[in-house]
């Protein structure tokens, strides 16, 4: 599985790229700035998901304390945090030359700020609040909250009417993907980078638990006979 | 209009800083195994 993960993972991206720079049809409205939608869109899905995944995660720690769902929790965040930061950059990059503008506080952008805001503070907590069970706890609770966000932001299109486009469906906003080629596209950018997700969100836990690994050999270490770890 | 450079600036962007959060993961985790390898030759040599 260590070897296999990154190079689907390789793989996938790379089929990802050839389809969007080589095969889908340029838009015909925006022209060849839409290409970004599709790892824009992607990114929000992924950082959708690990935000979920946050939450499952943290659910399953409250339940029982299992230290993997912790980790697993904490290594969610962070690249879901990573993925939702490249939402918010490629947006305005998109924004400034459809729009007119670099950022407006249209609902769902709004939300996507709010949504990031949350769980980079859930990593603040993480990082500042030190290994304590009580921290973990805290971090759990506002991993479970912050995930209520996010159907909001997938509904925010149609019910405040807001001015960001529905990438699947026509809507006032802007042109869904009619071509099939483009659908194809996003399919396919979809599943490389929730691959690539996958295997940082890996990389982390592994990270975490040699940090856990590391701090029980200190105390071992450290610990003088008669006291207690 | 030429849209190319927002659409390089926009994928430069990505592969940056998924390529920048890798190499920190990458060299954290080595930093971590190499803390790892040397607190065990510790506890292995006390414990001798």
């Amino acid at each position: 599985m260590s070897r296999i993960l990154p190079a689907a993972t390789g793989i996938a991206v790379l089929a990802a790229l050839a389809l969007v720079f080589l095969v889908v049809p340029t838009e015909a409205d925006m022209g060849i700035v839409q290409r970004i939608f599709y790892f824009h869109v992607s990114s929000a899905w992924v950082a959708f998901l690990g935000f979920f995944t946050v939450a499952g995660a943290s659910a399953v720690y409250l339940w029982n304390g299992s230290r993997g769902a912790d980790r697993l929790a904490h290594a969610a965040a962070e690249v879901g945090v990573l993925f939702c930061s490249i939402v918010l950059v490629t947006g305005p990059i998109w924004a400034r030359p459809i729009w007119g503008v670099w950022w407006t506080w249209d609902p769902r952008l709004t939300m996507t700020v709010i949504l990031w805001a949350v769980y980079a503070s859930y990593l603040m907590l993480r990082a500042f609040g030190g290994g304590d069970e009580a921290v973990a706890r805290y971090a759990a609770v506002l991993g479970i909250v912050g995930v209520l966000d996010i159907p909001l932001i997938m509904v925010s299109v149609r019910l405040l009417r807001g001015i960001h486009p529905a990438v699947i469906a026509r809507n006032e906003g802007g042109s869904g993907l009619v071509d099939p080629w483009m659908r194809i596209g996003l399919l396919v950018s979809a599943v490389a980078l929730i691959l690539l997700a996958w295997w940082l969100t890996t990389l982390r836990v592994r990270s975490a638990r040699l940090e856990e690994e590391l701090a029980t050999l200190r105390r071992r270490l450290f610990v003088r006979p008669g006291e207690v770890a | 209009m030429n849209f190319l450079p927002y659409l390089f600036a926009a994928y430069a962007a990505i592969w940056i800083a998924l390529f920048l959060y890798l190499l920190r993961l990458g060299r954290r985790t080595a930093d971590l195994e190499g803390e790892l390898r040397e607190l065990k030759r510790l506890v292995d040599d006390r414990s001798r």
